[in-house]
């Protein structure tokens, strides 16, 4: 059995940042990442990032991934990375059991952060098992990390700003988007990303949603329905599309697996995205020394991730005695960071679920 | 199909890395997932559902839904959305739950 201090489950944008702030402290660390490389899913993000400079705004996603990346290199004799690798057990007592290569591992740590992230959630709809029909997020991976194309025709049904940002890069990358469809009476994601797509050409029908996917062992052809008021689908108002791809881009879901495995408290929050871990300012998880940081504990920017992971390994260098100098003055820059990203009416869901997190802490005290 | 002309991003030739598909010889590149050679290929459908027999892709292709599971070199349920192309494997469809391997 390895013993380890900190072990951080997850080398996305949060995980990283984590075993950053708790380096400088002075926090050895070891990162687990399933991926053959770190970066989370920023690695797939071609496009420029919005908020202020302090979170890398304006810099294209994967270039923030070479940023994390190359801050984390720096601290080589204090963080240890082991890519390829999957955490299959996670125990109360802070026992991890790890795969890597077709061989198991245990870790003892003192602490864990679980910054897992999230994935893309599915919609019901006839047929939609066929292959061809993909998340949004994982057209974007075949695209802009392995260099290849979808499919030729592509419909991409969800409007937020996964959906129009993704629809704009099939775009980039070649590919002839037929359409943008939404059931929502309106256009969920920001206008700028919209406009871009309604200028090159591309429908976006709002209230309308996919409800039947034809094909033999790909899919060929969608039915599209216009939906009414009440979202149910107006009789004959259906109409066919030939596609050979279909992106679902419906939203994410916190991925909180492994913390079912040591029960930890969980609720869910709707406004979060589902099923989230109970957990106090610290980011700790009800079962102690074991916290979370990033989607798993609440969808949201990238950029928020960066700034949860910033704070949660200062936070717990400082609980596992590694306290930084500038302790307070970093963590009130961080709260206050994340504060400002969450401000503003695209914020107004995350402070809702947020507020009810804090409510539930209550119950549980 | 691989992209070839991008307005932000940059794919190089890289060096093939022959490998076995249902038995028949193919490529991929250096830097592929099995499933992103299979699709650069053409190959969408990638295992079966156990009961029905539905054809089945990948659906989130960063390891966490297992619609790509494949048999790789006698290995079944291996996630080919995260796994390493490399040279000589035996990468096959998967048409049920998989049987223990042993060495």
């Amino acid at each position: 059995m390895l013993n380890k201090d900190l072990v951080i489950i997850g080398g996305g944008p949060a995980g990283l940042c984590a075993a950053k702030t708790a380096a400088e402290a002075g926090l050895s660390s070891i990162i687990i990442e399933r991926s053959p490389k770190l970066g989370g899913q920023l690695v797939k993000q071609t496009h420029m990032f919005f908020g202020s400079e302090k979170q890398y705004a304006k810099t294209r996603g994967y270039n923030i991934a070479k940023i994390l990346i190359d801050d984390v290199n720096r601290y080589h004799d204090k963080i240890e990375i082991l890519t390829d690798t999957t955490v299959v057990g996670l125990y109360k007592d802070k026992v991890i059991t790890i795969l890597h290569q077709d061989e198991y591992r245990k870790i003892q740590a003192k602490a864990i952060i679980v910054a897992t992230g999230a994935s893309e959630k599915v919609l019901a709809f006839e047929n939609n098992d066929l292959p061809g029909i993909y998340g949004a997020g994982a057209v974007q991976t075949l695209m802009n990390v392995y260099g290849v194309l979808p499919g030729h025709d592509v419909v991409m049904v969800g409007s937020g700003n996964i959906g129009l940002i993704v629809s704009y890069q099939l775009l980039q990358a070649g590919v002839n988007v037929k359409a943008v469809i939404e059931a929502a009476p309106t256009i969920g994601g920001y206008k700028v990303h919209a406009s871009k797509l309604k200028r090159l050409g591309v429908p976006i029908y709002t209230q309308h949603t996919i409800t039947k996917a034809f094909g033999k062992d790909c899919v060929e052809k969608i039915l599209v329905t216009k939906l009414d008021q009440n979202w149910n689908p107006i009789e004959g108002s259906s109409f066919e599309m030939d596609v050979d791809g279909v992106c679902i881009s419906v939203g994410l879901t916190p991925m909180g697996n492994l913390l079912a495995m040591i029960d930890a408290q969980m609720k869910y929050i709707s406004e979060l995205g589902g099923m989230v871990p109970i957990i106090n300012h610290e980011h700790e998880t009800s079962i102690e020394n074991i916290f979370v940081c990033g989607d798993i504990s609440g969808i949201e920017e990238a950029s928020s991730a960066i700034v949860e992971g910033y704070y949660t390994g200062l936070v717990v260098a400082n609980r596992l005695g590694y306290h930084h100098p500038n302790y307070m003055l970093l963590k009130e820059d961080y709260e206050s960071q994340l504060n400002n990203l969450r401000s503003g009416p695209f914020g107004e869901k995350i402070r809702l679920g947020l507020a009810k997190m804090a409510e539930e802490l209550n119950h549980v005290k | 199909m691989r992209i070839k002309d991008h307005p932000i991003l940059h794919f190089e030739e890289k060096k093939i890395i022959q490998f076995y598909y249902n038995n028949q010889l193919v490529e991929g590149q250096e830097g592929d997932t099995i499933a992103s050679a299979l699709h650069a290929l053409g190959v969408k459908k990638l295992s079966e559902s156990i009961h029905l027999h539905r054809p089945r892709g990948f659906y989130c292709a960063i390891g966490n839904c297992a619609s790509c599971n494949m048999i790789v070199d006698g290995i079944p349920n291996v996630r080919t959305c995260i796994t390493p192309l490399q040279e000589g494997m035996k990468v096959e469809t998967q048409t049920n739950k998989g049987d223990l391997y042993v060495k």
